[in-house]
């Protein structure tokens, strides 16, 4: 272990002393994989071939025409295979785990968009899969589950600590403890112990990275600022990659739940709850009381609803290179039908919140200024979640009907 | 010293007795109960463990503890007033375990000054690597107790000597990969794993993790100098009440 992965004081690489082997192993595989050009190129042909990138920037004229304020793109990460940006980081891990030679992969999912992708690699790729995801999420996001298993992969529900992502991230990292030498754990976000922050942000820069130069071809110009969800981070990092070095104002949008004052919220960076510590191997913002136990989260959308954050994404956020900022879950519902309505696209409750957060701003700026908005998934594996937030009668009735046949 | 007072203990007995408890698991005064009957017994060490809510480096047994005890209101200032009282009134080393957040919420200098206040001896802390763990180290130091160092099957012995250099006390020694609770298997391996601690260390090592019977303890007998009793103990009390853990102890100890 020598770059222990800092950013600021945020970072490292806190890890039971069994693993660090298997971390100097992953961090050289890593290393090596990132000064050989041969290798970004064979990962960049398989994500064309296999999840149909480069993903569009779509141009939303209707949502721009709705708020009279700045142009609106939308990145649509929902178009890769399995719906969301997860792909990006899962197949960039998958040829990282053949380098190394190993024959097993675990996951933590919370939405089930990891969980899934993971499967997916997992299946093409020829690797065992298991993936931990919180009791709370299995019953959320249900059909997701359903696809993992079609795919081949264990899913085991994890019925300790508060049943949600941080919980499948502890499970997990006991399995790897447990099984190192055969497996690999593809963490899903640009958190947890080094090299993951920096090497999921590396897989994932292939968004920005294509971001800027579509709206370049575009519009001849940079944008103004670009808006992503935050969960983990790894869409916000992914996005924010291609305008490090750009005068272009990087937002990042986090679950604001029942709302800040209601304490039922998942804002680590955008709200003052959350203070410094130690978990899941790595320092950053945490949702925790005085004496540093992780307190319970809330977020309609089951991808944003974590008590850590990126510890890249926390120092940006120290140094103001970032803003952050919440939406509630109120908000989100209203910016999903508003989309939905007029522009035909269905984002996933997660990305919902980065177009809260952009449709708050877009008015009070200029029409010749540029918004573009990380669409980091779809939609339709929420549809119990949105129909049960939209309060809808007849998918109710459809509900009880099907329940009815597999009674009969 | 803690190392001194092992030194002197082992000139009666060989292997060394170290035990765990949760802190507030099932309750502050069960706890206490345990103690009373493991002291009794004729345990020569223990660890209070000081809950955490991700507690990643253990099995279903103690992670469930962690979690009751927080359930049932256990904090870091009611954690340090018990192992006060503790310390006082037992004449054995008492050692804090802990996750590295408890210490850094708590303040890495203020957790290493209420340690020697209250009179324990050290802290083992798993998720604290000696990269992570400068500070850390430095505190405890400073207060003249011992942040135990761990060593794993995985550990090259360069990493060993590296360790090594920074000892004090103990090494805590893991008998296997996995999280806490698990059955280990006693074998060659684990013989010749020792056999590399031993060589890499000169403070004494204890072995942890799947240690539940008289016959575990009589293989570590003269490979190492103290064995961890943790899962198992919490299960005895558990499944036969808590006044079951002293004949449980003195099972594991050779006939007097
Ligand atoms: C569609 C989608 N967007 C966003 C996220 C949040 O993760 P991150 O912040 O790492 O992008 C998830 C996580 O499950 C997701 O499924």
């Amino acid at each position: 272990m020598k770059h222990r992965g800092y950013y600021g004081g945020f970072g490292g690489a806190f890890l039971p002393e069994i693993l660090i082997p298997t971390f100097d192993e992953l961090v050289s595989a890593f290393e090596s994989a990132k000064t050989d050009p041969g290798f970004r190129k064979q990962y960049e042909s398989l994500m064309a071939e296999y999840s149909g990138r480069p993903t569009p920037l779509t141009f939303a004229a209707n949502l721009t025409r709705h708020f009279g304020g700045a142009k609106i793109y939308i990145k649509r990460e929902d178009l890769n295979h399995t719906g969301a940006h997860k792909a990006n980081n899962v197949m960039g891990q998958g040829l990282l785990v053949k380098k190394m030679g190993k024959q097993r992969v675990i996951a933590e999912t919370g939405a089930g968009q990891h969980g899934v992708a993971c499967a997916t690699m997992a299946a093409r790729f020829g690797f065992d899969c298991t993936i931990y995801m919180g009791e709370k999420d299995v019953m959320r996001q249900r059909p997701n589950v359903f696809w993992m298993e079609q795919l081949g992969a264990t899913v085991v529900p994890v019925t300790d600590g508060t049943k949600i992502l941080k919980d499948a991230i502890n499970q997990a990292f006991r399995d790897w403890v447990t099984n190192m030498d055969t497996t690999h754990y593809v963490l899903g976000t640009a958190c947890g112990p080094h090299p993951f922050p920096e090497m999921v942000t590396w897989f994932q820069s292939i968004i920005g990275i294509e971001a800027r130069q579509q709206i370049m071809e575009r519009e001849g110009r940079l944008p103004d600022r670009v808006y992503a969800c935050v969960g983990g981070g790894s869409n916000a990092m992914g996005l924010f990659s291609g305008f490090m070095d750009d005068p272009v104002e990087l937002v990042g949008v986090e679950a604001g739940g029942k709302g800040i004052d209601s304490g039922f919220h998942a804002a680590r960076l955008s709200s003052a709850d959350a203070s410094y510590g130690i978990a899941q191997g790595y320092k950053t913002f945490f949702l925790q009381n005085d004496d540093g136990q992780m307190k319970e989260t809330h977020s309609i959308s089951a991808g944003l609803d974590y008590v850590g954050v990126s510890p890249i994404l926390a120092h940006m956020h120290e140094n103001k290179t970032a803003r952050f900022e919440s939406a509630t879950d109120a908000e989100v519902v209203n910016a999903l039908k508003l989309t939905m309505k007029t522009e035909g696209i269905i984002p996933a409750l997660e990305s919902a919140h980065a177009f809260a957060g952009a449709f708050r701003e877009a008015p009070a700026l200029l029409r010749d200024q540029i918004l573009i908005i990380n669409q980091s998934g779809r939609g339709d594996k929420d549809i119990f979640t949105i129909a049960d937030a939209l309060n809808d009668a007849d998918w109710k009735t459809f509900i009880q009907t099907k329940a009815a046949q597999y009674h009969a | 010293m803690l190392e001194t007072y092992i030194r002197n203990r082992q000139k009666k007995k060989n292997l060394l007795l170290m035990t765990h408890i949760v802190m507030g698991y099932p309750s502050f005064d069960a706890c206490h109960d345990i103690i009373d009957q493991m002291v009794a017994a004729g345990v020569d060490l223990m660890e209070l463990q000081i809950p955490f809510s991700e507690p990643m480096a253990d099995g279903p047994v103690i992670l469930r503890a962690n979690q009751t005890a927080l359930e049932r209101g256990a904090t870091v200032v009611k954690c340090m007033a018990f192992a006060k009282e503790m310390a006082a009134r037992y004449p054995i080393p008492f050692l804090f375990m802990t996750y590295a957040n408890i210490p850094y919420k708590f303040g890495m200098a203020a957790f290493a000054k209420a340690t020697a206040d209250i009179h324990l001896t050290g802290a083992i802390v798993p998720d604290m690597p000696m990269e992570e763990g400068t500070e850390y180290i430095q505190a405890m130091q400073e207060n003249l107790l011992s942040p135990i160092q761990m060593f794993s099957p995985s550990t090259s012995d360069v990493r060993m000597a590296q360790i090594a250099s920074i000892a004090s006390g103990f090494i805590y020694c893991l008998a296997r990969k996995g999280v806490t609770g698990a059955d280990t298997d006693f074998s060659d391996d684990l013989t010749q794993y020792l056999d590399r601690c031993r060589k890499a260390a000169s403070v004494p090592l204890a072995v942890g993790f799947g240690i539940h019977d008289k016959a575990d303890m009589d293989f570590l007998r003269g490979k190492a100098d103290i064995a961890v009793i943790g899962s198992q103990t919490i299960r005895v009390a558990e499944d036969h009440g808590v006044n079951s853990v002293r004949e449980f102890i003195q099972g594991l100890l050779p006939a007097a």
